[in-house]
Order: structure tokens, then sequence, then C-alpha cells
């Protein structure tokens, strides 16, 4: 058996040494804070224009995070590529050669790069959170109010889970592209549009990105949307089912395919 | 050592390697030779556990790959000169692999030293020439100072320079009582560095010997012979108690005699000869007989089925011998 700390300083090394992985992890945070913030501002000023039901449920919590709808495909980008890029170089087969346990393989990358993108979501639900309530104005809320810090908490969870996610999808997919194409679609799109079709609600609520990101209302039903059938944490649960299916699915092509 | 029983890949109803059996031995040179697609690539992925075999199993000095604890100090291996990481520098390439197998740092220099890529160790794999990219590969393979190395058509992109240096590591890791295992479609590449050889034809062993035996059966002279009076000139060779092949296009071909005899002998018989002159069949032609019926993309032409424009008795008399001791030896039986 290869030695797994060994293993996991390999990928670490693998990550730092590629410029890719750290762009887009930039990338992801950047992109979140800014669009929150400046989402922040706007509904700051124009909160009075809101409708009715939407100001009854005014979440200020949640709209620091408006950010992740874009931020989170920057997610997706490092997940995808960590793994695609072994296989887009033909690193795959020097890697394996040189791990050939490739179940301490896969989850020593998964491992690392799950750790990393995990700690850049919590900083970058943070560091959101913080610049929006400031641009909030009257608005805001606080760190210290009933479950708002289970919300950026959970923010910072949802966006590393999103990662991994992606991960197990690439594995299973062998590809960068082909992996990118399904899921940024998937989540900027599919996701969305069926969450507002009447008929397609009941099940779209059950996807990986909508269930996970119940987790940052502090307003049950925030925005005037959808009740779910489950809470904060029953909706993060849910998305941590799907990055298990994803990641053993991966687990299950890697071992079986030929490198 | 490296041991291959049975091994067999099947990919769907193709058939890449078919009951694959042979042995890889330590301080020498063998040579793994055969024509495109004959299973060599399919042969030395499954060696690495990068494929799995449908059936047979190979066992590294008794192990299976997946067995070995850091395989990198046990085998090194050049499949090809793409399977780095381009955007990642030589030096970190080299380094995330050292590390997985715990392999001090200070190796990393020193094999790319050895490879001569010190001065772009800093520099992205992806703006490499194929050269260059051949020579880090060579450089990951040497990483742990394993005992066995495997290397995949290694001469391919390499100037001369490069073929010259790539030929002599190779001996001298032979030298030094290292298993080396080389894949090459080229026959003459194989004569320069191989003392041993292993043939494959559409993922079939064809022979298992020696290259001086190799050398010994397939590059003898012979004596091509033509003449208006075949018929004469015939029954003369025969009363001299000579072997004589009849070729195609009034053609004659002698083994065992000499220019200035078989000269000699049709003056004195006053027979007029057309053409005497002395032949003498390549190794390539050899291999290029023995593979003849197993290669898989053949070029499109009139004669595209017809053998190579060799001398056909050679290829026979191999394959007959082969035949009798394919799994064997390869040697005369």
């Amino acid at each position: 058996m290869a030695s797994v700390p060994a293993v996991l300083t390999s990928e670490w090394t693998k990550i730092r040494t590629v410029s890719s992985t750290v762009w887009t992890l930039i990338s992801a945070f950047v992109v979140t804070v800014a669009m929150s913030a400046a989402l922040c501002a706007l509904m700051n000023s124009q909160f009075d224009d809101l409708p009715v039901a939407e100001r009854a449920t005014f979440d200020p919590t949640l709209i620091s995070f408006s950010g992740m709808v874009l931020g989170q495909l920057a997610m997706v980008v490092f997940g995808v590529l960590v793994v695609g890029t072994e296989y887009s170089s033909g690193m795959i087969r020097t890697s394996l050669a040189a791990v050939p346990q490739r179940g301490s393989f896969l989850f020593s990358k998964v491992a690392v790069a799950g750790v990393l993108a995990l700690v850049v979501g919590i900083a970058t639900s943070f560091v959101s959170f913080f610049l929006g309530q400031a641009l909030l104005g009257d608005h805001h809320t606080d760190i210290g109010a009933d479950n708002v810090l289970r919300a950026v908490v959970g923010g910072g969870l949802y966006m590393g889970l999103i990662g991994i996610f992606s991960m197990g999808v690439a594995t299973m997919l062998r590809s960068s592209m082909l992996s990118l194409g399904i899921l940024m679609p998937f989540f900027f799109l599919v996701s969305q549009i069926l969450s507002a079709v009447p008929g397609a609600k009941k099940v779209a609520r059950y996807f990986p990105d909508q269930a996970g990101s119940k987790i940052m209302q502090v307003v049950p039903d925030a925005m005037n949307s959808d009740p779910a059938p489950y809470g904060p944490w029953g909706g993060l649960g849910i998305l941590v089912a799907w990055v298990a299916a994803a990641l053993i699915g991966g687990y299950v092509v890697l071992k079986k395919r030929d490198a | 050592m490296i041991e291959l029983d049975g091994l067999t890949k099947r990919f769907g109803n193709k058939v890449a390697v078919d009951r694959l059996s042979c042995r890889v031995r330590p301080g020498m040179v063998t040579g793994f030779l055969g024509p495109n697609g004959a299973g060599k690539s399919t042969t030395m992925r499954m060696m690495l556990d990068l494929d799995n075999p449908t059936s047979g199993s190979v066992r590294i000095d008794g192990k299976h790959y997946r067995e070995l604890e850091e395989p990198l100090k046990y085998i090194g291996a050049l499949l090809d000169a793409k399977s780095m990481h381009g955007g990642r520098s030589a030096y970190n390439n080299l380094l995330c692999l050292a590390q997985s197998n715990r392999i001090p740092e200070s190796r990393v220099a020193e094999v790319l030293d050895t490879v001569g890529l010190t001065a772009v160790a800093k520099k992205k794999s992806k703006g490499f020439s194929l050269g260059m990219g051949q020579r880090l590969g060579i450089a990951a393979a040497l990483l742990g100072d394993p005992q066995v190395l495997l290397f995949d058509e290694p001469v391919n992109g390499l100037d001369p320079e490069g073929i010259h240096w790539i030929r002599n590591l190779m001996k001298t890791l032979a030298s030094e009582g290292r298993t080396i295992f080389v894949s090459s479609h080229l026959m003459s590449e194989m004569a320069l560095t191989a003392d041993h050889l292993i043939v494959i034809g559409q993922g079939r062993l064809l022979a298992d010997t020696s290259m001086a035996d190799f050398i010994h059966q397939n590059s003898r002279s012979y004596v091509r012979l033509r003449s208006p009076q075949q018929e004469r000139l015939r029954d003369v060779l025969h009363e001299a108690g000579l072997i004589v092949v009849e070729t195609g296009g009034g053609t004659l071909e002698i083994d065992g005699a000499t220019t200035e005899a078989l000269g000699e002998l049709a003056a004195q018989h006053q027979i007029v000869l057309h053409e005497l002159s002395a032949q003498r069949a390549s190794l390539e032609e050899a291999f290029m007989q023995m593979t003849a019926d197993s290669v898989e993309y053949h070029a499109h032409s009139d004669h595209a089925s017809a053998p190579p424009p060799a001398g056909p008795q050679w290829g026979e008399q191999w394959n007959r011998q082969s035949g009798g001791g394919a799994a064997g030896s390869g040697k005369e039986v």
C-alpha cells in the first residue's frame, strides 16, 4: 500500500503548482464577494420598491450570498479541472503507475482538493456576509442573530461541496470538457429554470444546488421562495448525498476502467 | 524479472493480446518487437496495472503490480511523451511523483541532470518538444532508481544525438543488473540495443530468442542467379548438391555457395548467366517476413497481400522453426 500522507503531499503539490486551479479558486472568491456586494448595495437603495411579500420575508443573510449563483460556477470549474486535467494531459497514467491503489489515489486527491474548496468556500461566505451587511445599511443583520452563523458557515460548506460534487462527476466522465459541458448549463440554467416551472419544481428542489442552498436562508421561505419539505440541514444532507453518490460513481469507474 | 503468464486482453470482439507468456530477465536489454497495432503498448499498460487483463497475469519479482509498495522504486516506465501536466514545470511534475512514493526531493534534480533537462527544469512542460517530453518521461522512469525499466518506443521524436544517448543509457542500466524492456517497431533499432528479443504479431508471441541467435538465423547470405538456360542450370546445381530455390521471374537463389564457385560452375557447363550476385537478407526483412501475416494495417496497393520483396525462404524457414517452439526459446528444433 502506498503511504497515504505521501500521496496527500503529492496531491497538494499537484494543486499548488498549476495556475488553473489557483485562478479558479480566486475567481470563485472574487466573483461571489463582488456580485453579492453589488446586489446588497442595490437592495439597500431599492428596498422600498420591493413587492410587499418580498419585503415581509426579506433575508439580509441570504442576499449577501446572492453572488454564489455565479461564484459556484468557478467552484465547479475548480472541481472539474482538479480531476479532468489528469485525463486531458495523460498524467493519469503516470499518476496511477505511481499510486496503483486507485481508491487511495482518488480519495487523497478529493481530500486535498475538497478541504481546499471548503476553506475557500468558508472564507468566501464570511467575507461576502460581512461586506454585504455593511452595504445593506439599515436592513442589515448581525452574525450573532438567530441562525445567522449557521447560514454563513453553511454557505461556505455549500460552495465546497459543489466543488467536491464536480470532482466526482469529472471522475465518472473522465473528461474536463464533457463535465463542464454538463455541469455548467445544469447549475446555471437547467436547475434555475426548472425550479421556477410549476410542475418541475417538486423534482428540482431535490437537485444538489437547490437543496444545498437552503442552508443559507435565515428567514424561512426567504424572499418569497417556495416552501421546501426539508429544513436547512436536511437540504444540506441532500447535497451531501449527491456528493457521496458522485464520488462512489467516480470510484467505481476509476476502479473498473482501463486508464 | 517480469513474468507474463497467459496474458490476454480483449476489446469487445477484438483480441489485442492473445495468451502471451514470456519472461523478461534482468541484466540485459530485452527488445519487444512488433508491427503497429501488435499489442505492445497494451501489454506494457497491463504490466503497469493501467489496463486490466481479460485473463492471465503479470508478476514483477513474483508480485502483482498493485502489491508493490511504492512501485516507482521497483519499476520505472516511459509510456508516451505526453503523460505529464503541461501547465506544470518539469521539476514540479517530477516532484509530485517523487512525493507520492517517498523518494527524496534531491532525486528530482539528479534525474533532470541525467536526462539533460536541468536548464529547462522550471519551464512548463507544454512548451517541450517531443524529444524533450521523451527525456522528461525517462527522467520520471529513473526517479525511484528502479531495478526494472519499461520504455515504450523511446527513440520516437529523438534526434540522432538523443537516440545515441538513449541506446547507451539502456545498455548502461542493463549492465548494472537491471531489467530493461523496450518496445519498438524497428528491427534495425533493436539490433543495436537489445540482447534478447520478444516478437509479437496480433497479440501473439512469434519469437522469444536471443539477439545473437536471431541474427545468426536471419542474416545469412545467399547468391542470386538468373539465366536464359534455367532448366540446365538447375540440373547442374542439383548435381553439385546445392539447394536451389526458385523465386519467380526466372531467378534462382542458392544458399551455402560463393559467387566465385557458382560462376566457375556455370562456366564449366557453358551456361550463360544474366545475373550472379551475392545477397544478404536484412534483419528488417526477416522481421517483416515473420510478421507479414499478422500486420494489421496494410498499406493499400496492388501488392498489399504479397509478402515483402525479400528472400522468402528465410521467413518460411523461420516460421517452421518458431512454429515448433513458439512458446519456447525459438531456437532451431
